[in-house]
């Protein structure tokens, strides 16, 4: 490989300090592009966080589907495609936002890319704006083709009230917010890229399987429901089906409510929560980095 | 080649100390960099070379001392600082999945005075992977992409920490021309090496560091008075080798061509090579060293 390793000197012969200043925002929103093109070139984060709940809703459908019905004898009775749609919608959100960052955070910091970034005059909002831009993004995309799949194949239809839309908007960006401070705060808990996987994937797996998202809510036992409770994925869970659902399904939950208050305070203390452990641990560098 | 440096000086240390559990990494460094100069800074593995590098980069807090980087404490480094320096760490991975181009073009976007990424690109020689993934370069062309993110935003001040491990012979060769070139239009370099027939063709003063403490500091010529130290002159007599360890080199070859009618056989001057001297230089310190444990 010959090269000509000289660079052309400096052509104005200025210091170039008035030159245009690098912008928070601006290369915030480079970052998320960024971010967004290397998820969808990493076939593994397409496969198990993007089209897993695709999937296992499809998988879902045929396997329980047929023409048995949820609840007949409570309600009008409901398809299972139409039933777990919301909770897979839930699945989703956590894969991309908390799952996603956790895990690739973490692998940043063990490969020192974030220990690069800090010696650049990138401002450090930039790099978080451009992780929240690729959760939003990816997020958004992966709703929009889960509920394509789930009207196009499995005929679920969608609600057509204003009011449920502005519910899944809200519901949609508490829980983005929540799985997003909660991924970063996180990913500080592995030590190396190799560990983060199992500690991420695995937790966060137990998690969706007591917070209703694979199984009717009410199905499980009380106690693993009291424990579900605590956590942010119930709610989301219970606040997606709060907005797909007909509202004759609010008797089918197990307080008889969507309970929309216990939602915003619950999602928002895991919000503030997580976002305190995030700015208090997170770290630019490896633990064993001086 | 003879440099003069402007008086100002890049990096200025003084008394800078740092303790990891009690146990000092480095203990009491001083060091003037002056603007436009190559500084290499040797030294075995523990010695502090990294540590002190990376509180000159702003990266670790120091313990103790003064230390201004282009006239700023880097403990109190702005983007502003951060956009006059350029960082080649000593490992750096990630971005594997997106092209050479990709990662040059992005991160031009930091700098308020970036280099053109094509002419950068160019520079490391990596202009037929510009659109290679990351993940397929080789350890010696991640090296290349990894000193083209450093001089991207026109460094006034260069840290390279181990630039050219995994180079081959020629890249290494390519890669010197490459720093002399930046060194020329006046930016500072700050070098970290094992590497030492590196530091004596580009640097213009070398320090070895020991133990947390310099225990040298020359041009690579004069290093440890290898200037001062004897030649060995050798060469073939009709009797066999022969060999004078002499403070007058000159003296002996002068004597040696009225012997020899034409040629001397087999004639070689040695004077010891950087390495002879900084494997006595590290030899001495750490004797030094644990003798003054020993003897609390």
């Amino acid at each position: 490989m010959s090269t000509p390793s000289t660079l052309p000197a400096r052509t104005d012969g200025s210091a170039g300090t008035s030159a245009r200043r690098p912008n928070a925002l601006r290369i915030g929103l480079a970052r998320a592009a960024l971010e967004l093109k290397v998820f969808f070139r990493e076939s593994a984060a397409v496969v198990f966080v993007f089209l897993l709940p695709i999937v296992l809703l499809g998988v879902f459908a045929l396997v329980f589907g047929g023409d048995d019905t949820l609840f007949d004898e409570r309600t009008a009775g409901i398809d299972f495609a139409t039933y777990f749609t919301p909770g897979m919608a839930a699945a989703g959100i956590m894969m991309v936002s908390f799952q996603t960052l956790a895990v690739g955070i973490a692998a940043e910091r063990d490969d020192r890319t974030l220990k690069r970034l800090r010696g650049t005059p990138m401002p450090p909002m930039a790099y978080f704006i451009g992780k929240i831009g690729m959760v939003l993004a990816a997020a958004a995309l992966q709703l929009i083709a889960l509920l394509v799949v789930a009207v196009v194949a499995f005929g679920v239809s969608l609600p057509t009230e204003p009011a449920k839309w502005a519910t899944f908007a809200w519901v949609f960006l508490l829980g983005t917010a929540a799985g997003t401070v909660l991924g970063i705060a996180y990913s500080s808990v592995p030590k190396s890229a190799k560990s983060a996987e199992a500690l991420v994937v695995g937790p966060l797996l137990v998690l969706l399987f007591i917070s209703g998202v694979f199984f009717v809510f009410s199905d499980l036992p009380e106690w693993l429901q009291t424990i579900g409770a605590v956590f942010p994925v119930k709610w989301l869970a219970q606040g997606m089906r709060s907005a797909f659902l007909p509202d004759e399904f609010e008797t089918v939950e197990v307080s008889g409510s969507w309970e929309h208050g216990p939602t915003i305070l619950i999602l928002g203390a895991w919000i503030v929560l997580g976002l305190i452990f995030a700015l208090r641990t997170f770290r630019w560098k490896r633990r064993d980095d001086g | 080649m003879m440099t003069t440096y402007p008086t100002t000086a890049a990096v200025s240390v003084r008394d800078l100390r740092k303790a990891y559990n009690g146990t000092a990494a480095v203990d009491g460094v001083d060091l003037d960099i002056s603007t436009g100069e190559i500084f290499a800074l040797l030294g075995p593995n523990g010695a502090g070379k990294t540590t002190t590098v990376e509180i000159l980069e702003g990266y670790r807090r120091r313990d103790g001392g003064t230390v201004e980087v282009l006239g700023t404490d880097p403990g109190r480094a702005n983007q502003a600082w951060r956009s006059r320096i350029g960082i080649v760490l000593q490992s750096t991975g990630g971005h594997d999945d997106l092209t050479v181009a990709e990662v040059i073009n992005h991160f031009a976007l930091y700098y308020p005075d970036a280099r053109q990424p094509d002419e950068v690109i160019a520079a490391v020689g990596l202009d037929d992977k510009r659109k290679t993934r990351v993940r397929h370069l080789s350890g010696g062309q991640r090296r290349r992409l990894d000193v083209a993110l450093g001089i991207l935003g026109r460094p006034e001040l260069l840290f390279l920490d181990e630039p050219t491990t995994g180079f081959d012979p020629e890249a290494r060769r390519e890669f010197w021309t490459l720093i002399s070139s930046l060194a020329h239009d006046g930016t500072t370099i700050v070098l970290t090496t094992h590497y030492l027939d590196e530091a004596e063709h580009l640097a213009n003063r070398v320090a070895v560091i020991v133990g947390g403490r310099i225990v040298a500091l020359d041009t690579p010529a004069s290093l440890g008075g290898r200037d001062r130290d004897h030649a060995i002159v050798r060469w073939h007599g009709a009797d066999g080798r022969h060999e004078v360890t002499t403070a007058e080199p000159t003296r002996v070859v002068n004597e040696l061509t009225t012997t020899f009618d034409g040629e001397i056989p087999g004639l070689t001057i040695t004077r010891p090579t950087l390495e002879d001297v900084y494997l006595r230089l590290i030899g001495d310190s750490t004797t030094t060293h644990q003798t003054m444990t020993e003897q609390p």
